[in-house]
């Protein structure tokens, strides 16, 4: 089992201080998932760096950031304008994971997110041992709506049970 | 963003804190309202929510972005009676009629 707790606090904690979320397996199809989660996340004031081989070799951009082939070149370009990639965030079979892992460590980043029915606890463990938080099967976009509002508009049960008046406007 | 002082605190360890069926009863899917301190919920009787453009009326329709559209779809005061009713029967949200 991996070490990070499943919690509101550790899932807050991590998404307000990963600023710069490199997102790997970014469609650039408005209707996919990957898409609509970073477009999100971009609205919100995060910096989503693309990693998607294929629209990398044609020198594209996705969401108006440009696209990289890995996460090492993804992590060697922000470094270039003095930036560093703190979530790597996954959008790959769960088979597709240890590498992405592996790149997760080299390049320092602060937490290896594992999408919606993306489980790899091997490769999960090895990050964590190198000192990441490890999540998987969850989606930063809900998680951010569920913990900063927004999906308690749609009626869905956030647990999150307070009493107190919200310091942010939830969208 | 801000620090978030807003929602739940955690408990012992940072744990999730669970609580009763009382405060659930109570507190769940509410919060005082941000802009006025409104401890009720207010009861928005409007049928129809405004886009800020063209660019945001896109991003709700394609659920980039979460919002209210139209009151049969979702409104901010049913949308509470909603998420209070999915945590008392510990359920998946309950999709009352709004017509």
């Amino acid at each position: 089992m991996l070490h990070t707790p499943d919690t509101i606090s550790t899932l807050r904690d991590l998404l307000t201080h990963c600023r710069t979320i490199a997102v790997v397996g970014l469609s650039p199809q408005w209707h996919r998932p990957s898409y609509f989660a970073a477009k999100y996340m971009q609205a919100h004031g995060y910096r989503i760096v693309p990693v998607n081989p294929l629209v990398a070799r044609e020198d594209g951009q996705i969401l108006g950031e440009t696209a990289y082939a890995s996460v090492t070149e993804a992590a060697a370009a922000l470094a270039a304008q003095g930036q560093k990639i703190d979530m790597v965030d996954c959008f790959r079979k769960s088979e597709d994971i240890p590498p992405l892992a592996d790149e997760a460590v080299a390049i320092g980043a602060k937490c290896l997110w594992l999408q919606l029915g993306v489980f790899n606890e091997a490769a999960g463990l090895r990050a964590e041992a190198a000192g990441l938080r490890v999540i998987q099967n969850r989606c930063v976009k809900i998680e951010h709506a569920r913990l900063f509002g927004g999906l308690g508009w749609m009626g869905v049960n956030t647990k999150v049970i307070s009493a107190k008046r919200l310091r942010q406007l939830p969208y | 963003m801000t620090e978030p002082l807003s929602n739940s605190t955690p408990g012992a360890n940072g744990a999730d804190r669970h609580f009763g069926f009382g405060t659930r009863a109570i507190h769940a899917g509410a919060q005082p309202d941000p802009v006025t301190g409104a401890r009720a919920t207010p009861i928005h009787q409007t049928t129809s929510f405004v886009f800020d453009n063209a660019e945001h009326a896109s991003s709700l329709f394609n659920l980039q972005t979460f919002g209210n559209v139209y009151s049969r779809i979702s409104n901010p005061t049913v949308a509470v009676f909603e998420e209070r009713i999915a945590s008392l029967e510990m359920a998946a949200p309950p999709w009352p009629a709004q017509a």
